[in-house]
């Protein structure tokens, strides 16, 4: 029984940080039609970020996070202007390619930079785990899980309330309609992916707190299908629950499966989740069919 | 206030709607812009408010001004700004925003700290909308719709709208609230209309001045008063039969003309 609590934790830290991508994800599909296939890409930048700005230049690690905030948010602006900008109005394959090329490029500065060895934050979690209901939890991931919490939960708010977030859904809502009202279109692209890119980073750095930073993060850019798949495009809500529930049942499989195959169930999990709710219901399990009424 | 000079719109680089249109709109009146289906009316106003990127439109020749502007190289977000506000054909609201969600989307260009007394203003003209308010606009009646497409207007206090036929497929009942909407818009929110429709018994009545277009020109303008009364207009516009196309009767009447 404490190995399933211990791998239902693990899946919830986990599965928070997937909802974070997932978030990232919609909010560029929604606003600008366009399939991200670099999202694990922005969060692997955010974690060398933030890493480098602590190890090297000795900066606390707080400062480090939040400095790496403003750096992702800036580039994610810039990618929008000068990669997505022009391909407005391109075909959907044209654009897709264009995530994936810069995904491969992103993913190659990281590794000129850093090099290919996995690189550890120096201790800014204590080590000593924190004891729960009889549980040790490692301090960790309860911060990882709070500070996740925090963020979507500012962005909940944002979307809700502001005048430039109900801006945004309004964007993915009706394009034409939201220009007439002097929406700056333009300026919301390139916003949605300063958001995406900071959510990511977020996820980045906790993972690189947990278990070090290699390319092979980029890997979780990909868990984000299964995840909007099950949690639909719509809803901060939906993207919260499908990113907990292929990260707890991932790890579940993790612990229970792989020990008697030897390994894969883990990282097989989500996507046959993928494909089995894609079956029964093509529009995710929480994704609605457009709201319709003249 | 609005001067359209003689404009041409194309789409898609081919196909020309628009072959030399003009109109004007003087300050404080409700302009009406009459005209089947098909003839420009939309396109007209998408002309000046800056919407035709979105369809692949572009204005070739000719030139508009707003309150002694230029605008008809301005993009749509500066439009708004200057003053003009479109209610689009079909409404447009945003579906899955709640209604007070789609009425700050309208004050998108307005001071934050505006917001709160144009939502009471809204509400205070709407309150039905006021009733709805947390409600998801897609599930609206289509007149609560229309509604919440002209809060949506007000929230961004403009001095000038274009409403893109607001009465198509209400009932009657409806047709007669919206249009005391723009009359109360006109005279006491001192907001200049330029109104497209399909009514236009309707848009004749509550209008100052008319004019009528077809197949992407001006054919026909004067005050509303004198065109109600004109008999190519009730032949044609006010229901009273009609067979013959427009142009016919243009050419009669110009014969008639010729003749007298
Ligand atoms: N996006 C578009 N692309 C090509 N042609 C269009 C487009 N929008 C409108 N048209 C054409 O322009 C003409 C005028 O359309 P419109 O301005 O919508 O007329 P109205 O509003 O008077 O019914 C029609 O013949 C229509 O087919
Ligand atoms: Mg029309």
């Amino acid at each position: 029984m404490e190995l399933f609590f211990q791998l239902v934790i693990t899946g919830i830290v986990i599965g928070s940080i997937y909802a974070l991508l997932a978030l990232g994800f919609t909010l560029i599909y929604k606003a600008t039609d366009v399939v991200n296939f670099a999202q694990g890409e922005l969060l692997l930048v955010g974690a060398y970020i933030c890493l480098h700005t602590t190890v090297t230049y000795n900066v606390p690690f707080i400062a480090a996070f939040f400095l790496t905030l403003v750096f992702t948010f800036l580039m994610g602006f810039c990618i929008e202007k000068i990669f997505l900008r022009r391909m407005i109005g391109e075909p959907i394959i044209s654009i897709i390619m264009l995530t994936i090329g810069l995904s491969s490029v992103l993913r190659a500065i990281v590794t000129i930079i850093w090099g290919t060895d996995t690189l550890t934050f120096p201790e800014v979690f204590s080590q000593a785990p924190i004891v729960v209901f009889g549980l040790s939890i490692s301090q960790v991931y309860i911060y990882s899980i709070f500070a996740v919490a925090i963020f979507l939960g500012l962005f909940t708010i944002f979307f809700k309330k502001s005048k430039v977030g109900v801006a945004m859904r309004a964007v993915a809502s009706d394009q034409q309609a939201a220009l007439s009202m002097g929406i700056d279109v333009k300026r919301i692209f390139a916003l949605s992916w300063a958001i995406a890119a900071v959510v990511s980073a977020v996820g980045g750095i906790f993972l690189a707190n947990i278990n070090g930073v290699n390319t092979s993060l980029s890997h979780f850019g990909l868990k984000v299908f299964p995840v909007v798949i099950l949690g639909g495009l719509d809803s901060i809500i939906g993207a919260i629950v499908g990113g907990l529930i292929i990260g707890i049942l991932e790890n579940l499989a993790g612990g229970y499966i792989d020990p008697l195959i030897g390994g894969g169930a883990k990282e097989l999990f989500p996507f046959v989740i993928m494909i089995v709710v894609l079956m029964i219901k093509p529009y995710g399990l929480f994704g609605t069919v457009e709201v319709e009424k003249v | 206030m609005l001067n359209v000079n003689n404009i041409e719109v194309v789409y898609n680089d081919v196909i020309l709607v628009l072959k030399g249109l003009s109109l004007h709109v003087e300050e404080g009146q409700v302009v009406a812009l009459l005209g089947s289906n098909g003839a420009g009316k939309s396109t007209t106003l998408k002309a000046v408010s800056g919407l035709l990127r979105p369809d692949d439109g572009e204005i070739t020749d000719g030139d508009i001004t707003f309150m002694g502007e230029r605008i008809d190289r301005k993009d749509a977000a500066d439009i708004v700004k200057s003053g003009i506000f479109q209610v689009m054909e079909g409404r447009r609201v945003f579906k899955d925003l709640t209604v007070e969600e789609n009425l700050i989307a309208g004050a998108y260009t307005q001071k934050s700290s505006t917001i709160k007394t144009n939502i009471d203003r809204v509400y205070h003209y709407f309150p039905r909308l006021q009733e709805r308010r947390n409600q998801v606009a897609g599930y609206m009646s289509g007149g609560e719709q229309q509604m919440l497409a002209i809060g949506r207007a007000l929230m961004a206090s403009p001095r000038m709208v274009l409403m893109d036929e607001p009465s198509l497929g209400l009932s009657p009942l409806l047709v007669k609230e919206i249009f005391s909407i723009i009359k109360m818009m006109n005279e006491e929110e001192k907001t200049t209309i330029l109104l497209v429709e399909q009514n236009a018994n309707m848009a004749l009545s509550a209008s100052h001045y008319g004019y009528i277009m077809e197949n992407g020109r001006i054919v026909l303008d004067g005050p509303s008063s004198e065109l109600k009364e004109n008999d190519d207009v009730k032949e044609f516009y006010l229901g009273v039969t009609g067979q013959k196309s427009f142009r016919e009767v243009k050419h009669y009447r110009r014969r008639k003309r010729w003749l007298s």
